[in-house]
């Protein structure tokens, strides 16, 4: 019976995609979509624009209902669970386009978070001084600590801040698995080099991350595995330097740049 | 040399909603004179006032206590245009209870409050998940047709309503019950909402997506906060039907809907304390305006008008940021 068990956990993927597939209108944003990703992996997805990855994300984390396919984490199915359910199990995520909470200085978007039923339960029941730990979480992403910064309005702050801020409203949660999708857009090539070390340090503590990028260079250097999507289709998979060879994958980003 | 006038916040310990070490008697005055010397006036005036004002004061008293609930649900990012719902809902149960039941105010007042928040909230539950005007939408239209069902079932006396009803030791009483009920409302939202779960409430308006990919339940949320909010119109309706000895089908009137909101405008939404500060302001002054007969509206309007465009902070806003300002004139070299 043990056998079975730990047998059993080694042979179930962290994570497990499978024909997902989800269609707006006449559009196939993601199109039978399936891959595997195991605990501690970094998994790389690109795609030309509008190619389906933000879909991708939306499915698997429940904000979209797919209309086929399944996604089981941990050998549980959650296809079709309600986003904070989904989040409860350890799946965070950053949002492409920023969602902080404007109306609240950024160490309190935080609170929100770590008021959940997860992080409490993890805490044993009790949640701790979440003001510091939010302040902790802050710098732990980039925020000065000795500045004004952390207390500001979220609404004030300049994009680079509320993309790092996403990320802290990710790691809040303690999650299991990231999902980051374009974390690094609209930053600067400095910005991206002082983010690079946190996301390094994420992959040394053993967390499993999806990344969604566009700059590839950065991504080939710290994925693992990399898809490709294209019209909604996985097109290609594998080590990074083996997907940037496929002919497929050249067409697909060529046909992109060309339009 | 020129006069130039200089503005200054005073420290941000001061302005804080937290509690901190008061270390001097200057500053305990300095946060006790706001919130003491309007209890102070409005005690003062009940004891002077006769018994039409006191009523006027009671059915004021009502009306803060529903801009209250509405401040509270557009916290937590839902717009009310339908707190007659509560109102009708906590003024037909504590009516049900008394007339049918025979139960005394004693008990139909504290079950119409907490059966109100219940009923409104399962009410309102299947649409907690549409935002905006959507769900606003369902909130104007469930009074109405709560009435014309009413109507033509004939149900709780249809169209006559139930009249005598019992009611509740004296005019004081009444006053005294409404008045502390809306600053003990007011003490408690104003805590609410600065807690962590206040500030949960908080983020859902400000993006719902965001607490949900969060981990947290927003519905759950959001239907404790509609429970809240429905629990104290109902509260509302419920001590207004014993002040009338009488429930009736214009319980679900729009006055109960339009009159919170506009009470908040003029207030101050988001503080709660600006809310209940607008409803002391524009139902004594409706009251006030029945001497003038047919242009009462009109004068109404205008009032309504200038203040929103005079300031359109809201009174309570206004007062707070000058009470939190030096203004003094400096000389400037030229
Ligand atoms: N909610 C929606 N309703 C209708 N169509 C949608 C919706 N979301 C996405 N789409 C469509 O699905 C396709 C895939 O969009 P998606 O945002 O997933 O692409 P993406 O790969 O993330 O693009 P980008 O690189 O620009 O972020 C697009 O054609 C888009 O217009
Ligand atoms: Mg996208």
């Amino acid at each position: 019976m043990k056998v079975g068990t730990t047998r059993n956990r080694e042979e179930v993927p962290f994570l497990k995609v499978t024909n997902l597939t989800k269609q707006f209108g006449g559009v196939r944003a993601v199109d039978t979509v399936s891959f595997d990703l195991n605990k501690g992996e970094i998994l790389g997805v690109i795609g030309p624009n509008g190619s389906g990855k933000t879909t991708l994300v939306n499915l698997i984390t429940g904000f979209v209902k797919p209309d086929a396919g399944k996604v089981f984490y941990q050998g549980k199915d959650i296809t079709g669970m309600m986003p904070h359910r989904i989040a409860d199990l350890g799946i965070a995520r950053a949002f492409q386009m920023v969602k902080p909470f404007y109306q609240l200085p950024a160490f309190k978007n935080l609170i929100i978070p770590l008021f959940s039923p997860r992080v409490k339960r993890l805490a044993g029941g009790k949640y701790g001084d979440r003001d510091a730990i939010a302040i902790d979480l802050l710098e732990e992403v980039g925020f000065e600590r000795d500045s004004f910064v952390p207390f500001k309005m979220a609404s004030v702050l300049p994009h680079g801040y509320l993309k790092r801020m996403e990320l802290a409203l990710c790691l809040a949660l303690r999650p299991e698995l990231i999902i980051l999708d374009e974390l690094f857009s609209g930053l600067s090539m400095a910005e991206v080099a002082s983010m690079l070390p946190i996301i390094e340090k994420l992959m040394s503590e053993n967390l499993t991350i999806i990344m969604i990028e566009h700059r590839l260079r950065e991504l080939f250097r710290i994925s693992n595995r990399v898809i490709v999507l294209n019209y909604g289709k996985k097109i290609a998979e594998g080590l990074p330097k083996e997907v940037m060879e496929s002919e497929e994958v050249k067409k697909a980003y060529l046909g992109s740049e060309t339009e | 040399m020129e006069h130039r006038k200089e503005r200054i916040d005073r420290g941000i310990k001061a302005r804080t909603e937290d509690i901190y070490a008061l270390f001097s008697y200057r500053e305990m005055l300095y946060l006790l004179v706001p919130r003491a010397i309007p209890i102070l006036v409005l005690f003062a005036v009940t004891l002077v006032v006769g018994v039409y004002w006191q009523k006027v004061l009671i059915s004021t008293a009502v009306f803060a206590l529903l801009a209250l609930s509405w401040d509270l649900l557009t916290a937590a990012g839902m717009v009310s245009l339908g707190q007659a719902l509560f109102f009708g809902v906590g003024a037909y149960l504590t009516g049900i209870l008394n007339h049918y039941f025979k139960l005394s105010p004693l008990f139909t007042i504290p079950i119409a409050t907490l059966g109100g928040g219940v009923v409104c909230t399962l009410l309102l539950l299947p649409v907690l998940r549409l935002r905006g005007i959507y769900f606003a939408m369902v909130t104007l239209a469930l009074p109405l047709m709560l009435v014309r069902i009413i109507e033509a079932t004939k149900i709780f006396g249809g169209t006559e309503g139930l009249s005598g009803l019992s009611g509740l030791p004296s005019t004081r009483f009444e006053l005294y019950l409404s008045i502390i009920a809306v600053l003990a409302v007011l003490f408690f939202f104003r805590r609410l909402i600065n807690t962590d779960y206040g500030l949960v409430l908080r983020g859902i308006r400000d993006n719902d997506r965001s607490v949900m990919r969060s981990g947290i339940n927003i519905y759950w949320y959001k239907a404790q906060a509609l429970f809240m909010a429905s629990a104290v119109g109902a509260f509302a309706g419920a001590l207004m039907t014993h002040v009338y000895m009488f429930v009736g089908m214009p319980v679900f009137e729009m006055d109960y809907s339009i009159l919170p909101i506009a009470s908040a405008v003029v207030g101050g939404m988001g503080t709660f304390a600006g809310p209940m500060l607008g409803a002391f302001i524009l139902v004594p002054l409706s009251e006030a305006l029945r001497g003038v007969g047919g242009l009462r509206i009109v004068i109404y309007g205008l009032f309504l008008v200038i203040f929103t465009v005079a300031l359109p902070e809201g009174i309570f806003h206004y007062f707070q940021r000058k009470y939190h300002q030096f203004e003094r004139w400096v000389k400037v070299e030229k």
